[in-house]
C-alpha cells in the first residue's frame, strides 16, 4: 500500500474568489496581527495505490491528474509519493 | 527594461515592434503611425491592437450594420438606439426596458464552465450600465452533434456556468434555445442576453465630460486575465524575464458581481455619476477611451493607481487585461466623498484613477512618465473600416436544387407515425429540461413565464402588473439555405413568439454568429442576413436597439452556418391575460391559424429522417405574421384563447405535442381536407400558430378571423390522454413524453 498526493492549485495568474473570501474574513474572525497578503485555495487527492508505485502506475497516475483531476486550462498540479 | 515612454518612441522611432503578433495588419499599423506622427508606445500599441481588433471595432461587420440605422422604423418607444451599451425602449408607466444579446463562444470553447459564466457577467453589466436593474437573462445555445464526445465536455460546463454564474446574481434565466448540429463540433455558440429595467429619467450613458471630473475604477482589482495578445508583446519584445504565459481564460466571481449591481444601483440612487462604462472586452482600453471619446473633454489616467491582484503586470497588461466585474465611473468632484462610502459599505474597492481635462486627448501615466498621447476618437470609434468583398458562393445554387420536397416521404400510416416519435425525440425537439432545470427561472418571483413556454416573461411592476416578454429564435439551417430568408425567419419566428404569449413585439437586439469575414462566401451570407434583417424590421416596425457580431466561427476552412440570433422584446399591460402554450381545458377547440404549404427546405423532418440539408426554407410573409400578431394579442386580451404555440421547426406535430404534454391532456385531430397529413403535420410554412379556443368564444374568434382576413382552420379538440390524428393514428402522451423527455438526460451523463 502505498500513497500517491495530487496537489491541484489554481494557476497563480487565474482568480481565485474563494482564496479572497477566506482573506476578507481573517481580520472579522479576529486573525489580524500578521499580515496575510494573499490566501489561495487549492485541492488534494490522495490516492491509495495497492502494490508498487512504479514509474508506470505513475505514468497513469500523472494521466488521471491531467486529464480528470485537474482542469489544465487554468489549474495546475503536483504528483508527489508519499513514504509509507 | 526600459519603459517605453512617449518621449521613447519618438527618440526611436525605428524600433520594431510586435503589430503583426497583435493582429494588427501592415497598413493598420502604418495608420496609427500616421495618427500619432510618430511609433507608437507599446501601451498604445496594446491599445489600438484591442480596440482595432474585430470584436471591438466591427470593422468587417460595420458597413452593414449601418442599414439598422439607415432603415429603422418610425418608432416613438425607442429612447436610446444603437450606440450605447444597449438600446433602451418605452415601456409605458414611467418605465424604461433595456436588453441585449452578446456572444462569449470563443472564450467557452476552451473553457466552458469560466467562458459561459462571465459571458452572463458581462451582458448584465452591459445593462446596468445604462442605469437599469437587470430583471432576467437569457441564453441561446448551440452545440455540436448531441452524441459527439466533445459535446459531452462542452455542454455540462457551459450549462453548468451559466447556472452557476446566473443563479448566485439571483437572476431568472427564462429563455432561449438549445440547438445541436455537427457544423458547432469547433465552434459552440454561447450567446448571452439580460433585461434590465429602470425609470426613463435615470438612463446613463457612457460618455465622460466636465474637466475636472474624476474618473474612479471600481469592482475586483486587476489581474492578468483575459490578456490574449500582449503577452506575445510583454515576452518577445519588452521583457524576455517575464516567466508565466498569461491565459486568455477570464475567472468570474458572481458574488463580487452581485455587490456592484447593488453598490452602483444605490449609486444611481443618489444621482452620483455624470458617466459609466462596464469593463468587458478589451478593459481599460476600451473604457477609458470609449469613455474620452464620447464625452467632450480629454482625460488623463494614472496607470499605477490601478488596484492589481497581481504585483507584476506591465503597462501594456493592465490596460488590456479583461479581469470581470470592473466598472468604469466619470463623478464630479464634490460626490466623490459619497461615491467611496457607498463603495466601501458594499465592500467594493473603488479608485480614482484619473480625471476629465479640457485637452483632446487621452494621456495616460505610469510612475510619473507619459506612455499613452493618443487622440481617444482614433483608438475608440474612429477605427479601420473594411470594405470586405463578398460574393455568393458558387454551391448555394446547388444546394437549393437540392429540394427536399423529393426526399421520401412516409409511405402508410404506421411510418408517419414512427417517423412523429422519431422527430419529437431527435435531440433539436426533444425537451430542454435537463438543461433549463439547472437554471433558477423562478427566483425574485416575477417570472410568469419560462422555458419551455414560447417567450418568457416577467412582471416589471408588482401593482399594475406590467409586463415585458423576450424571445430568442435563430435557425442557422434556413439561413445557410438562404441567408436573407434565413434572417427573416429567425425575426418572424421571435416576434410571432412573443405575439403567441400575449405581448406586443416592440424592439430587437441580435447576436451575429458567422465564420471568417475574409472568406467571401461567409461574408456574402453575413450581407444578406443584415439586409434582411433590416429590411424585415423596417416592414414589421421593431427597430434593431443594438447587439453583437461574432465573426471568425470556423474550424480550418469550414464556417458555421450562418447563425443570426435574433432576439424580440415585447410588452404587456397585465401579464395576467398572457398565453401559456399548454392545453389545459379538455373540450376546447383546436385551430390552426395562418396557410399550410407543402414547404420542408432546412425542415426538422428533412435532418431527422433524411439528414438531409438543401432546397429553400419557408416562405416569409411578415404582412402575415404582422396579422398573425395582431390576432393572437386581441384574443388573449379578450380571454378568446386559452392557449397559444407558434409552429417553426418540427411543423404542428411538435407544436401539438409540446402543447399537450405541457397541458397534460391529449388531443383529437382531423386532417383537413386541403392537405395530405403527412404535409399537415411535418410542414414548416412560417406565419403560423395554434391555438386552443374555449367553445363558448368560437363564434368570436372565428368571426375576429373571419373580418382580419387570417385563415383559421379548425382541426381538433382537446380531450383524452394520447393524440390521435384520424385515419391514421394514435399515440398514447405517456409515449410521447417517454420519447421526449428521455432523449437528452440519456445523452449526457
Amino acid at each position: 500500500m502505498a500513497r500517491v498526493v495530487v496537489d491541484v492549485m489554481l494557476k497563480p495568474e487565474i482568480l481565485d474568489p474563494q482564496g479572497q473570501a477566506v482573506q476578507r474574513a481573517l481580520p472579522r474572525l479576529g486573525f489580524d496581527g500578521i499580515a496575510i497578503a494573499e490566501v489561495r485555495q487549492g485541492k488534494r487527492f490522495e490516492l491509495e495505490v495497492d502494490g508498487p508505485v512504479d514509474d508506470a502506475a505513475l505514468t497513469r497516475i500523472q494521466e488521471l491528474a491531467d486529464t480528470f483531476l485537474a482542469n489544465t486550462v487554468i489549474e495546475d498540479f503536483t504528483v508527489k509519493v508519499e513514504p509509507s | 527594461m526600459t519603459l517605453d515612454t512617449v518621449k521613447h518612441a519618438t527618440e526611436t522611432p525605428e524600433s520594431a515592434q510586435p503589430w503583426a503578433e497583435l493582429g494588427l495588419k501592415e497598413d493598420e499599423y502604418a495608420r496609427i503611425r500616421e495618427i500619432l506622427g510618430r511609433r507608437p508606445t507599446g501601451a498604445e500599441l496594446a491599445m489600438y491592437s484591442v480596440m482595432w481588433s474585430e470584436h471591438c471595432s466591427y470593422k468587417s461587420s460595420k458597413v452593414h450594420l449601418k442599414q439598422f440605422g439607415e432603415k429603422a422604423p418610425e418608432n416613438d418607444a425607442l429612447l436610446v438606439g444603437i450606440g450605447e451599451n444597449a438600446g433602451v425602449v418605452d415601456v409605458g408607466q414611467g418605465y424604461a426596458v433595456t436588453f441585449k444579446v452578446e456572444s462569449h463562444n470563443h472564450p467557452s470553447y476552451i473553457e466552458p464552465y469560466q467562458g459561459a459564466a462571465t459571458g452572463v457577467g458581462g451582458i448584465v453589466r452591459d445593462i446596468l450600465a445604462m442605469g437599469a436593474r437587470p430583471v432576467a437573462v437569457v441564453d441561446p445555445l448551440r452545440f455540436g452533434a448531441a452524441d459527439h464526445p466533445d459535446t459531452k465536455r462542452v455542454l455540462p460546463g457551459v450549462v453548468a456556468g451559466i447556472g452557476g454564474y446566473g443563479n448566485c446574481l439571483g437572476l431568472p434565466n427564462i429563455g432561449g434555445e438549445v440547438v445541436f448540429d455537427a457544423c458547432y463540433q469547433g465552434n459552440p455558440l454561447v450567446n448571452a442576453g439580460c433585461i434590465g429595467v429602470m425609470k426613463h429619467e435615470d438612463i446613463h450613458l457612457a460618455k465622460a465630460s466636465g474637466a475636472g471630473n474624476k474618473v474612479i475604477l471600481y469592482g475586483a482589482r486587476t489581474g492578468g486575465d483575459g490578456i490574449g495578445g500582449v503577452s506575445v508583446l510583454a515576452s518577445e519584445t519588452f521583457d524576455d524575464s517575464k516567466p508565466t504565459k498569461r491565459p486568455a481564460v477570464q475567472v468570474g466571481d458572481p458574488f463580487q458581481e452581485k455587490l456592484l449591481i447593488e453598490c452602483t444601483l444605490e449609486i444611481f440612487q443618489e444621482k452620483l455619476v455624470a458617466g459609466i462604462q462596464d469593463l468587458g472586452g478589451a478593459g481599460l482600453s476600451c473604457a477609458t477611451s470609449e469613455l474620452a471619446s464620447a464625452g467632450s473633454g480629454g482625460m488623463r489616467v494614472e496607470l499605477d493607481s490601478v488596484p492589481l491582484r497581481d504585483a507584476t503586470l506591465s503597462p501594456e497588461e493592465i490596460l488590456m487585461s479583461e479581469s470581470q466585474e470592473r466598472m468604469c465611473a466619470i463623478v464630479e468632484p464634490q460626490h466623490v466623498e459619497r461615491f467611496m462610502e457607498i463603495c466601501e459599505k458594499w465592500d467594493v474597492i473603488a479608485t480614482v484613477i484619473g480625471e476629465v481635462t479640457d485637452g483632446e486627448r487621452l494621456e495616460i501615466f505610469w510612475h510619473g512618465e507619459q506612455i499613452v498621447d493618443v487622440p481617444p476618437r482614433t483608438v475608440a470609434h474612429e477605427g479601420p473600416v473594411y470594405q470586405r468583398p463578398y460574393a455568393r458562393p458558387d454551391w448555394q445554387d446547388a444546394l437549393q436544387a437540392d429540394d427536399a420536397g423529393q426526399l421520401a416521404r412516409p409511405a402508410t400510416s404506421a411510418e408517419l407515425k414512427d417517423q412523429v416519435l422519431q422527430l419529437v425525440a431527435s435531440p433539436n425537439q426533444a425537451s430542454k429540461a435537463w438543461i433549463t432545470d439547472q437554471y433558477d427561472r423562478f427566483v425574485q418571483g416575477n417570472t410568469v413565464l419560462a422555458q419551455p413556454e414560447d417567450a418568457g416573461m416577467v412582471r416589471i411592476d408588482a401593482d399594475t402588473n406590467l409586463g415585458v416578454a423576450l424571445a430568442t429564435d435563430g435557425n442557422g439551417r434556413y439561413a445557410k439555405l438562404d441567408p436573407y430568408a434565413g434572417a427573416q425567419l429567425a425575426l418572424a419566428e421571435a416576434y410571432r413568439n412573443v405575439a403567441a404569449s400575449g405581448a406586443k413585439p416592440l424592439a430587437v437586439s441580435d447576436c451575429l454568429n458567422f465564420g471568417s469575414p475574409e472568406d467571401p462566401a461567409v461574408m456574402w451570407q453575413f450581407a444578406e442576413a443584415t439586409r434582411g434583417l433590416a429590411d424585415a424590421c423596417q416592414t414589421l416596425g421593431t427597430p434593431v436597439t443594438g447587439g453583437n457580431v461574432s465573426l471568425y466561427n470556423q474550424t480550418g476552412e469550414t464556417a458555421i452556418h450562418p447563425t443570426p440570433v435574433v432576439a424580440v422584446l415585447g410588452v404587456i399591460d397585465d401579464v395576467t391575460r398572457r398565453t401559456p402554450i399548454g392545453f389545459a381545458e379538455e373540450g376546447q377547440l383546436i385551430y390552426l391559424l395562418g396557410d399550410t404549404r407543402e414547404e420542408f427546405g432546412g425542415s426538422a423532418w428533412s435532418q431527422v429522417v433524411h439528414e438531409h440539408l438543401g432546397g429553400l426554407p419557408p416562405q416569409v410573409d411578415l404582412e402575415r405574421e404582422r396579422l398573425l400578431a395582431e390576432i393572437l394579442i386581441s384574443a388573449s386580451r379578450d380571454g378568446m384563447i386559452d392557449a397559444a404555440h407558434d409552429l417553426s421547426d418540427g411543423g404542428l406535430i411538435q407544436a401539438l405535442v409540446e402543447s399537450c404534454l405541457r397541458g397534460g391532456t391529449g388531443a383529437r385531430l382531423v386532417v383537413p381536407d386541403a392537405l395530405d397529413a403527412f404535409t399537415f403535420l411535418f410542414s414548416e410554412s412560417a406565419g403560423r400558430a395554434v391555438v386552443a379556443v374555449p367553445r363558448s368564444e368560437e363564434v368570436r374568434f372565428t368571426d375576429m378571423c373571419t373580418v382580419r382576413g387570417l385563415p383559421a382552420t379548425r382541426i381538433g379538440v382537446v380531450d383524452g390522454e394520447e393524440i390521435d390524428i384520424q385515419g391514421e393514428f394514435s399515440i398514447p402522451l405517456s409515449e410521447l413524453r417517454t420519447a421526449h423527455e428521455g432523449t437528452i438526460p440519456g445523452l449526457l451523463p
